[in-house]
């Protein structure tokens, strides 16, 4: 994909460094204020990750060790997960501290009572409505499940078998045209939007970028192994009913097949999905590890908090009276 | 050819189920899943999750109804 366009100083400093084919990207500070909303940094973030997945056109390999570039993301690393701790506080609070990490993973996201845009997509939303969901969704299922296999290697045993039978039917179960990743293109191809890897970087809110962002920060990071399960948990455990719902707002438009399919698709993958990653996956993980539980947690909830916002945002975009008329 | 027959009581060798709490039928190893009407569904998947609510709109398979009648 070509580099994105800049959106601040922070994301203009990560996307000149590599355009002007720089040795090394020099230092930069940070601002003050939150990350989590915040495009210019999110997409900062978002462009430094994508050079460990699969880079821009014509910026040399390498650039994914730039010593500079990682003292950048770190930075700005640290900053992300200290904000989603602190918002996560209050959801964690009501967990009992101890008994089946399964059964806790499914209580905290049950007790999730944010406002979801899949009730409005279901009824409500426009043609372009549903058309600005799947762009903005774009920058995440483009690479669907991918920053979950960063993970693979540092687990072992039955979470690391179920977390790999779980990947595989992401993946397709051996069938490229099943690839999850790809029934999204197939789905953005199918409503008339561009299916390019990367296509709407340049449209997509900071909350649809921090959404993205935190599975790759916690695939990444080895030491947050445990938020990464627990965030594919709570994102497995909140999907198939609203899934069901959003592919009933794409036939109630008239969409082609293929659109709906990719979300029909998830209404079962995800059903079984989240039982493989709350108990198999995380199940096994807390049980060889018991200091991993209060990771596996705070992925989960941090999951619920970055669907929440940006759930929210497009609620309020999509009802505030400005949106084009379908 | 192995295959899970709902209300059957033994499964084929390989086949192997797992009950969720207040949840589905995890089934892994079955070729083809058969329901109560004695129609055969395809297994396309590693493991499945089989209703056990039945209240799916798509039986055999779970489609997460059963979180919304508890």
């Amino acid at each position: 994909m070509q580099l994105p366009l800049e959106r601040g100083p922070i994301s203009r400093h990560v996307i000149a460094t590599l355009a002007n084919g720089e040795e090394q990207a020099s230092p930069l500070a940070l601002g003050t204020g939150a990350v989590v909303d915040d495009a210019d940094t999110q997409l900062a973030l978002w462009t430094i990750y994508e050079l460990h997945y699969r880079g821009f056109d014509g910026i040399p390999a390498d650039r994914e060790w730039d010593l500079g570039l990682l003292t950048l993301r770190r930075d700005i690393e640290a900053r992300f997960e200290r904000e989603l701790r602190d918002g996560t506080r209050d959801r964690l609070v009501v967990v009992p501290s101890d008994g089946d990490i399964g059964r806790q993973l499914m209580d905290l996201v049950a007790a999730d009572d944010s406002p979801s845009p899949a009730a409005f997509l279901q009824r409500r939303a426009s043609r372009e409505q549903l058309l600005d969901y799947l762009r903005e969704r774009s920058v995440q299922q483009l690479k669907e499940s991918d920053a979950q296999s960063f993970v693979l290697p540092r687990l072992d045993g039955p979470a690391k078998a179920a977390l790999a039978e779980l990947q595989y039917d992401e993946y397709g179960g051996g069938r490229p045209e099943r690839l999850h990743a790809t029934l999204y293109a197939d789905a953005l191809d199918a409503a008339g939007l561009d299916r390019t890897y990367g296509a709407y970087i340049d449209d997509v809110s900071a909350l649809s970028l921090a959404c993205a962002n935190a599975m790759t920060m916690f695939g990444l990071n080895r030491r947050l192994r445990g938020a990464a399960m627990g965030h594919l948990a709570a994102f497995e455990a909140s999907s198939s009913v609203p899934s069901r719902k959003i592919a009933a707002g794409m036939e109630r438009v008239g969409f082609p097949d293929a659109v709906a399919a990719y979300f029909h698709e998830h209404v079962e993958a995800d059903a079984v999905h989240e039982h493989l990653a709350s108990s198999d996956i995380c199940g096994a993980m807390v049980a060889d590890d018991p200091s991993l539980r209060d990771d596996v947690l705070f992925g989960a909830a941090s999951c619920l908090l970055l669907d929440a916002l940006s759930g929210g945002e497009l609620l309020e975009r999509w009802t505030s009276g400005l949106e084009q008329a379908s | 050819m192995s295959q899970f027959s709902l209300g059957a009581t033994k499964n084929d060798a390989g086949v192997v189920v797992r009950a969720c709490p207040d949840g589905p039928l995890l089934v892994r190893g079955a070729d083809t899943v058969m329901d109560e009407d004695g129609s055969e569904h395809a297994v396309t998947r590693p493991v499945v999750a089989v209703c056990a609510c039945g209240k799916s709109s798509r039986k055999p398979w779970c489609d997460s109804t059963h979180k919304s009648i508890r």
